[in-house]
């Protein structure tokens, strides 16, 4: 199972790009495996300032459908928008071209309750 | 949690497995988008050996399934199958199957695996006329080949003209060197092929020949999930979404395999309904805008008010948006009728459209 030591992740199946201030969130490689065929990515929440853990979109797979957590409090600032005509990048790149959402967070001290590779690893089982 | 005699090979090919009506079954392979396309456009092979099978024979035979079911079972003639339902003593439906003639006195029953027991138990308690019944669910594997090649792919497998066979008629024959199993022209997604009933003993060599033999037609394992979608598609209904217990084969569009030229479980009440009119109706829809329906989404009109629920949805691979089925009242139900789907609180717009949506 593909899970990059560079970046931490959640008990919800996303992974977190800390630079600088900002950032990046998808789903893992497990995620979208277990979703099967991405044919949906919906997120209306640019713009907004979230509180962590709150619903900052969706992702449709053809057999179902899947809340998306914000792992940290902050401004939303960008949503991957190629991901309108290819949903399908979240399967074939879950950790590069799939990125769901970039973020400006507010609270640097919430990074340190997210997973690092190991403990994501063992969440997963692998 | 049962196994089918094929849940080893389904592992090793890398399926994702999945408990299902009590089995351990293959979901998909290589991802429901391209195991649909493989049967739209080339023959897939599925292992739907948890489908149920019940051997309905003697004398009584007939009196007993003419009385659980709803379709006219005496209308068959050997070799010829028959989509049909039973419906339960308030309104609803038991189950829906296929029935199977194999000459007088001897029919074979297919019911949904989620079902055996409460099929068995159904059919016993209505055996007044002491048919014999025999369950053979545990030791019968089904394999259906789909597929606009199946016919071609598969002809090497048996010394029996597949093209000859008609739909929704069988023959029991040799095929891919075991004697004596069904294959029937039946099947569950709308691009053609066969159903193949074979013993669990047998399946495991039935499979690496139908794989060997579809080889050069691009055959591939399909699982659950796409089987799923092609059957919305077409609109087929699934039981324990789109009909159950409480939905009457009436309301589902399931008229046409519902007889008044004979008595059955029912039979009158349905009857009345079917005088009366029905309050609401099983209608199939397709999204205007993007969205994808959900079994158990609310739907409503153009002001907001419940007019019915969605029974089953789906991305459709085939076209490409979101379609569904469900059920609206029946001023709603008019093909062209504007409906809305809440979608995550937000009511999404759709049209009421003739089934099937994929056309081929």
């Amino acid at each position: 199972m593909n899970v990059p030591s560079n970046l931490k992740y959640t008990k919800d199946h996303e992974w977190v790009l800390i630079e600088g201030d900002t950032a990046t969130i998808g789903v893992t490689d497990f995620a979208q495996g277990e979703l099967g065929d991405i044919v949906y990515v919906e997120v209306e929440t640019v713009g907004d300032t979230m509180e962590k853990n709150e619903v900052f979109g969706t992702v449709e797979a053809v057999k179902t459908v899947s809340d998306l957590f914000l792992p940290l409090s902050g401004e939303i600032i960008e949503f991957n928008e190629s991901l309108e005509s290819e949903p399908e990048k979240v399967n074939s790149d879950a950790y590069g071209e799939g990125w769901m959402i970039k973020m400006k967070f507010s609270n640097p001290d919430e990074i340190a309750e997210l997973l690092d590779d190991a403990a994501y690893k063992a969440l997963i089982g692998g | 949690m049962k196994n089918t005699a094929l849940s080893h090979i389904h592992e090793q090919l890398g399926a994702k497995m999945v408990p299902f009506a009590g089995y351990n079954m293959p979901v998909s392979y290589e991802g429901v988008n391209a195991e649909h396309e493989t049967v739209r456009k080339n023959v897939g092979v599925f292992d739907v050996s948890h489908m149920g099978e019940f051997l309905i024979t003697g004398p009584n035979a007939l009196d007993l399934l003419q009385k659980v079911c709803s379709n006219d079972i005496s209308k068959i003639v050997d070799g010829q199958a028959q989509y049909n339902c039973m419906p339960n003593e308030t309104g609803g439906i038991v189950d829906d199957l296929i029935v199977y003639k194999f000459e007088d006195g001897k029919y074979l029953l297919v019911v949904n695996a989620s079902n055996i027991d409460k099929d068995w138990e159904w059919i016993s308690k209505h055996n007044t006329m002491g048919a014999e019944m025999r369950n053979l669910s545990d030791d019968y594997s089904l394999l259906a080949i789909q597929g606009p090649k199946a016919v071609e792919a598969m002809q090497s497998l048996t010394s029996e003209d597949l093209s000859a066979i008609k739909f929704y008629h069988f023959k029991v024959a040799d095929f891919a060197g075991i004697a004596h199993v069904i294959i029937s022209a039946t099947g569950y997604t709308g691009s053609g092929g066969f159903e193949i009933y074979c013993k669990n003993s047998e399946v495991e060599q039935v499979w690496n020949k139908v794989m060997e033999a579809g080889k050069n037609f691009g055959i591939r394992p399909i699982g659950l999930a796409a089987r799923d979608t092609l059957r919305l598609e077409m609109g087929f209904c699934l039981y324990g979404n789109d009909i159950n217990d409480t939905t009457s084969p009436l309301e589902a569009g399931l008229g046409w395999i519902t007889k008044f030229t004979k008595d059955f479980i029912n039979s009158e009440n349905l009857k009345k309904q079917k005088e009366e009119g029905v309050k609401r109706k099983l209608i199939g829809f397709e999204l205007k805008e993007r969205g994808i329906p959900r079994h158990d989404y609310e739907i409503v009109d153009k002001d907001g008010k419940n007019i019915g629920i969605v029974t089953s949805g789906t991305m459709a691979p085939s076209l490409n948006k979101g379609i569904g089925l469900g059920y609206v009242t029946t001023e709603n139900s008019a093909p062209g009728s504007e409906i809305f789907i809440q979608i995550r609180n937000k009511p999404v717009a759709a049209t009421v459209v003739k089934t099937p949506f994929y056309k081929g």
